[in-house]
């Protein structure tokens, strides 16, 4: 027994130099597998690069994203232009500000022919403006999302959220909310002025009007919020009704139990785009494009939907069977299922839905002058 | 006799640290900051430029002003908050706690400079909002729910957070000083309570109350996080002002103008206190 306690000991110490002595030798072969590890830097909203999207491209590819996260594409476009050529290999967009990075010379073509196009659910998919330019391809959309009145239940019906008269409605007055960017909420009240498709192509009465309509609501107007105030705002009660928003901040509340909904009223809704380009100078180009393949494959599009961050639909049709097949509960919720009232794909059809956009006859100065004045009013 | 003229380098080498550590991270950023208020926004890059037309384009907007003024507003009102509610409590500690209890306060109120103002700003919500605690309390006694975030009185809150407990140590160390020989006199003398902090203790702890207030403008004025989320931006200060500027276009040179004018603005408050502080004692 001694003996035995004896020459186990003996053992272990020499198993433990063996051990230890093969780690020290193959310690150069670990570091040298681990800087084989590839970084992906990606310019993006917040969520794009969180495990729940990338782990599993991660972990099959040796590769590693490293995020630079953004609010707004003013702000994306800034980060680009303040940064060396080459700082981001992938740079996920919203659909306006392609044109913007394209014509900055930001981003490199793209073959269409590596990507699903002739899968997409909605053939504007396959031409999204600002994603093309002289018959090159710049931009691949990735996802999508609807803009409307979003709502507390408990303080509107659904009918009132169908139209954005709703706003006004005198029991709310001081809750409704606005996000504070004035693009998505002056679109929307652009829409209930009745400038429908136009509703950023404005002419000076037209802009003027919009102004004066948007300023009738200030009474209403309890807060302008970012994404986490806006997020506690309707969770906690405090805004019952909020302008500027969809069913990208809703979606996450509704998944956790709070009464709240995103509808797209009789005016019509606004859809904000999301697409990804590949950067200019990147020496990573093909590991990117296989990232957005892998995107816009079945299981790409499901984990886009089930985004923790914020959901989007789907584009393709196979991602959208494939959510149908695995989560129908997220399917139903947010009507990307053939044959729904409220499908996505069926709003763009009936012209309900109209796609974000900056302002055309004006600056975004002019735009963003009268959102300070606005909130000082 | 004779001024020595002869520089003194051993004494110069001891300055000369805090000299260069004010101009990289003092004097270079104020004046990079002035330069780029001129700069102008190209494509969302800035460039180098020599033109007016920030100045001209922000000193003509309504709404600069509106912010101004209310910013100046909102920073009296919670340097009146500051300054009277702090004033019992410093009165307190200053005047009847003993030694050991003033310390042990005084560290107390050190505490929540530990933790992030962010933090403690966000757990207001849970305090302030209409299903919270607060509210929950009045409605035992019949009454609210009142609306107490996003406005003036969630941006007040807000500031309190910031400023209350400096105000408090600035206060009790400006009291503690006094000499207690005076409070008694005026006491002995038939002086009436409020009548000897009005008459005594005020103009003694003068130059610590000024400073105590100043800071709380300062940081008030300042400060962007307790109109942003407690008042819902429905206060929209010059903080904020300067977060939409930037972010609609990129235009850092037009919230450079906006910064110059917080900190003239800050400058001249700053100034005033000081004058104001020691004007009485340069006379006597």
């Amino acid at each position: 027994m001694g003996n035995n306690t004896k020459t186990t000991g003996a053992l272990t110490r020499r198993h433990l130099m063996q051990v230890g002595g093969g780690a020290l030798l193959s310690a150069p072969f670990v570091s040298r597998a681990w800087a084989q590890t590839t970084d992906i830097n990606v310019l993006a909203w917040y969520g794009h690069a969180e495990p729940d999207m990338v782990a599993e491209f991660e972990a099959a590819n040796n590769v590693r994203f490293v995020p630079k996260y953004y609010a707004g594409g003013d702000n994306m476009l800034a980060l680009i232009a303040q940064s060396p050529p080459g700082t981001y290999d992938l740079i996920l967009s919203d659909g306006e500000f392609v044109q913007q990075l394209n014509a900055a010379g930001y981003i490199q073509e793209m073959e269409a022919a590596d990507y699903p196009f002739d899968d997409m659910l909605h053939e504007d998919f396959t031409k999204f403006p600002g994603h093309w330019a002289d018959g090159k391809l710049y931009s691949m959309i990735l996802r999508g999302g609807h803009l409307g009145v979003s709502y507390n239940r408990n303080a509107m019906s659904e009918e009132e959220a169908s139209s954005y008269d709703g706003f006004w409605k005198p029991e709310l007055a001081g809750k409704v909310g606005h996000f504070d960017w004035h693009l998505p909420s002056l679109g929307m009240m652009s829409l209930k002025n009745g400038n429908g498709a136009s509703l950023f192509d404005l002419t000076d009465d037209q802009w003027q009007a919009v102004q004066d309509t948007t300023m009738s609501l200030r009474p209403q107007v309890g807060g302008y919020f970012d994404y986490g105030g806006t997020f506690n705002g309707l969770k906690n009660g405090e805004m019952q009704a909020m302008c500027g928003i969809g069913d990208w901040i809703t979606g996450v509340l509704e998944r956790d139990g709070a009464p709240v909904a995103s509808v797209i009223p009789k005016e019509g809704g606004i859809q904000w785009t999301e697409s990804y380009s590949i950067g200019v100078e990147t020496e990573k180009a093909d590991i990117c494009k296989q990232f957005i393949q892998y995107m816009l494959s079945p299981e790409g599009q499901v984990k886009s939907a089930q985004m923790l961050a914020y959901p989007g639909f789907c584009v393709t049709k196979a991602g959208r069977a494939m959510l149908n097949e695995v989560d129908m509960a997220e399917a139903e919720r947010t009507g990307q299922v053939d044959g729904m009232a409220d499908d996505p794909i069926t709003l763009i059809r009936e012209g309900r839905i109209h796609y974000r956009d900056v302002p055309k006859q004006q600056t975004l100065e002019d735009w963003n002058d009268f959102w300070s004045e606005y909130k000082n009013a | 006799m004779t001024r020595n003229t002869k520089p003194d380098f051993y004494a110069l080498s001891w300055r000369l640290p805090i000299i260069i550590w004010q101009a990289l991270f003092f004097l270079g950023p104020i004046v990079f900051m002035i330069a780029m208020s001129f700069f102008l926004v190209k494509n969302y890059r800035m460039t180098e430029a020599f033109e007016f037309v920030n100045w001209g384009r922000m000193m003509t907007r309504g709404y600069f002003w509106d912010s101004y003024w209310h910013t100046i507003w909102i920073a009296s009102l919670s340097t009146l908050c500051g300054m009277l509610i702090a004033f019992p409590v410093a009165y307190t500690l200053a005047f009847r706690a003993s030694e050991n209890t003033r310390r042990m306060a005084i560290f107390l109120l050190i505490i929540p400079f530990f933790t992030s103002y962010l933090v403690r700003t966000f757990s207001w919500f849970v305090i302030l909002s209409e299903s919270g605690v607060l509210n929950a309390m009045l409605g035992w006694v019949g009454l609210g729910p009142y609306t107490m975030l996003n406005t003036t009185f969630g941006t007040l809150v807000g500031y309190m957070t910031l400023t209350l407990p400096l105000v408090v140590i600035l206060q009790t160390l400006a009291m503690a000083n006094i000499d207690r020989s005076l409070v008694e006199a005026a006491h002995n003398l038939g002086c009436k309570p409020l009548q000897t902090i009005w008459r005594v203790i005020l103009p003694l702890a003068k130059t610590g109350m000024i400073v105590a207030a100043v800071f709380c403008f300062i940081l008030s004025f300042g400060d962007f996080v307790a109109p942003f989320y407690l008042g819902g931006s429905q206060d929209p200060t010059l903080p904020i002002l300067i977060i939409d500027t930037t972010k609609s276009g990129q235009q850092w040179p037009r919230a450079a103008v906006v910064a110059i004018m917080m900190m003239l603005t800050l400058f001249a408050v700053a100034f005033a206190g000081i004058a104001l502080a020691y004007r009485k004692r340069a006379m006597s």
